[in-house]
């Protein structure tokens, strides 16, 4: 198992530094830079030659490409041009923002998804599989921002039971539990926002997974023996069902720590997302290919995680 | 396959035991929907109308082609399916009639083995705990002693006490079907239905399969419903045979009689492709012609009549009646 662990690690150099070369041509097509980005009228163009060959911007991009590749190596991302502090440092101070929201957000989606797409399944074409799937594809349709504005009318605006933006309130100087309290009901409006939009796609998933599964032979042999339905649908279905489901919960990694562009701009959420989108505004190279990269290799090690959550969930796989 | 099956075993004599299982006039229909708002447009009708007893300690045949419902008829006389009419009574309780948990309770004595002893084991639950679960669901033997049971019982079925933690799998065909076995067996049940056990094994195996079989048999007191497609099983396992086509029970005998004296012309058909293990021995083949009809639409009349060499207008338009012919001989023809 360690040697496949290893292996598998090896294997994500290659790809990683193919990952880098793309990420880094693509910057290079993008027109403009930072000096012309933040669009100060009084910028001269003998301060912006200034400013360019101090961030090192007016070098060939074969070279810059390995200037920022042989930092990256050693653990350097570079500075934010527009935070004017290490990339690492704001991608730190930002992301357990994120963290937190895509964390609960989770936890809460794939619970209800698979508790709903588990009974739709068992209920298959019932009046609650009927409503549930209508629920679903509406919810589905939905954009983030719309749904996003709607709640915090009503439930922000209209009833005032929850604030409407930010992550803390304006002025509270709160810490340790109060502090937390706080956060917290900042939080509720975005996790139920993202959760509800999550939640459509999972539930289907779900839904399928479970209906493949409870058509299997093994399945009748286990009420053949007459266990418990609750025993049949539980451990002997859904335990099964799950197997796929590994997958995607590997590629929800990345997702973890990647924030919600829109969602994080409509509720004012200091998150990544936001922080990133902006980079990509501002032309801010470092923060925008560091992200990237970061990005990259949570995506790759989210895949890896998968491989050996599958090889330990299913005893018909051998990791070699 | 009927040269590899052979044991001192002596089969149980037939019919002296009160009635076990009693089957009346059973129906299973699955409907056929279609049209766009999958309305039901029709019927196939698996189970039309069969009924037969089973006899405490004896091994009833079910016999047939495939997709004749011998299959369904084992799943809904366990209540695995609904069924669309009819009775079954077990031990004189109706089953159908039962609430779940009563069904559930009823369950522990009543057990089947499938057919494919590969799709039917959870892949993902170790064989000690899957032969096992059922005895501690039921709450009849507690969790500390389970294991000591499970092990005693797949012994008797001819697995090793190490396999107790392995997956399904780890293991053969036969293997699989042997903890299929301990599976049902460790609940105790008075009757057990044996879908077509050995269809998927190799001959070799199905001898030692069919052999543990009729050993248990002996040692428990089991009763057993036989479904399969194979006769010289049946033969060789069963006190009595139904012979059953497209969802019909079409003759009925003790193995000795049927076999020695059958009277339905499918009957006389089927028996006469059984191989036989000399080759100096010719013996005329009846050539069935045409497929096995549609049971969503059956023929007039006798359903065999469109494949009967003996077929004349009158099969085409009467159904025959299921008549007993003495011996405990029954059959449907009107040339019987």
């Amino acid at each position: 198992m360690s040697q496949y662990i290893i292996r598998r690690l090896l294997q994500m150099i290659p790809t990683l530094i193919g990952i880098s070369i793309i990420v880094f041509a693509i910057s290079q097509m993008v027109p403009g830079d930072y000096i012309t980005a933040t669009q100060n009228p009084n910028m001269t163009a003998e301060r912006a030659e200034q400013l360019r060959s101090l961030y090192g911007l007016d070098k060939p991009p074969v070279q810059q490409y390995f200037i920022w590749a042989k930092n990256m190596l050693v653990g350097n991302l570079g500075d934010s041009f527009q935070h004017k502090m290490p990339v690492t440092e704001v991608i730190n101070t930002y992301v357990w923002n994120s963290f937190i929201i895509a964390f609960v957000t989770l936890i809460l989606s794939w619970t209800i998804a698979a508790l709903v797409g588990v009974f739709s399944a068992q209920f298959q074409y019932s009046f609650f599989d009927k409503v549930v799937t209508l629920l679903v594809f509406l919810l589905m349709s939905l954009p983030s921002f719309f749904i996003g504005l709607l709640a915090i009318k009503y439930f922000a605006l209209d009833m005032k039971l929850f604030p409407t933006a930010g992550m803390t309130t304006a002025g509270l100087n709160a810490s340790g539990f109060d502090y937390i309290k706080d956060v917290a009901k900042h939080m509720i409006l975005p996790v139920a926002v993202m959760t509800t939009l999550q939640i459509g796609g999972l539930t289907r998933y779900f839904r399928t997974g479970m209906l493949e599964v409870i058509r299997q032979d093994y399945i009748r042999t286990a009420r053949a023996k007459g266990l418990k339905e609750r025993t049949v649908i539980f451990k002997h279905a859904f335990r099964n069902a799950l197997l796929p489901a590994i997958t995607l919960l590997g590629f929800e990694l990345p997702g973890l720590f990647g924030g919600a562009m829109i969602l994080e701009r409509v509720f004012a959420w200091p998150g990544i997302g936001q922080i990133y989108l902006a980079s990509l505004n501002l032309r801010d190279y470092p923060l925008m290919l560091g992200f990237t990269m970061f990005l990259a290799v949570l995506t790759l090690l989210g895949n890896l995680i998968s491989d050996i959550l599958y090889g330990v969930a299913d005893p018909r796989i051998r990791l070699k | 396959m009927s040269e590899s099956v052979v044991t001192t075993e002596k089969k149980p004599q037939a019919g002296k035991g009160e009635p076990l299982l009693q089957v009346e006039n059973l129906k299973k229909y699955f409907p056929i929907t279609g049209g766009v708002f999958q309305r039901r447009v029709g019927d196939v009708k698996a189970v039309d109308g069969v009924s037969f007893t089973i006899n405490r300690g004896e091994s009833f045949g079910l016999v047939g082609e495939s997709g004749c419902g011998k299959s369904t008829i084992g799943r809904t006389l366990l209540r695995l399916n609904d069924k669309t009419d009819g009775k079954v009574t077990f031990n004189g309780q109706d089953l159908h009639s039962l609430s779940k948990s009563e069904m559930r309770d009823m369950r522990t004595k009543m057990q089947i083995v499938f057919q494919d002893p590969f799709s039917s084991l959870n892949p993902r639950i170790k064989v000690g705990e899957a032969i096992g679960e059922a005895l501690v669901d039921h709450g009849l033997v507690s969790r500390r002693d389970v294991k000591q049971r499970v092990i005693e019982t797949m012994k008797i079925c001819g697995l090793a006490e190490y396999h107790y933690d392995r997956f399904p799998h780890e293991f053969s065909g036969g293997q699989r079907q042997r903890i299929g076995i301990a599976r049902a067996l460790i609940m105790n049940p008075e009757f057990i239905v044996a879908d077509e056990p050995v269809s998927a094994l190799d001959v070799s195996i199905q001898a030692q399969i069919i052999n543990l079989m009729s050993d248990l048999q002996s040692e428990k007191q089991l009763t057993y419903l036989f479904i399969s497609h194979d006769l010289s099983v049946v033969e060789h396992l069963c006190n009595r045979v139904g012979v059953m086509y497209l969802g019909t029970m079409m003759e009925m005998a003790p193995t000795d009689e049927l076999f020695s004296n059958p009277l339905h012309p499918y009957t006389k058909a089927l028996m006469s492709a059984i191989p036989v293990p000399d080759p100096t021995v010719k013996r005329e083949r009846i050539v069935l012609q045409g497929d096995i009809p549609s049971p969503a639409n059956p023929p007039s009349g006798c359903k065999f009549h469109t494949r009967c060499p003996m077929a004349s207008d009158i099969c085409k338009q009467q159904v025959p009646e299921y008549r007993d012919m003495g011996n405990e001989h029954f059959v449907a023809c009107h040339f019987a």
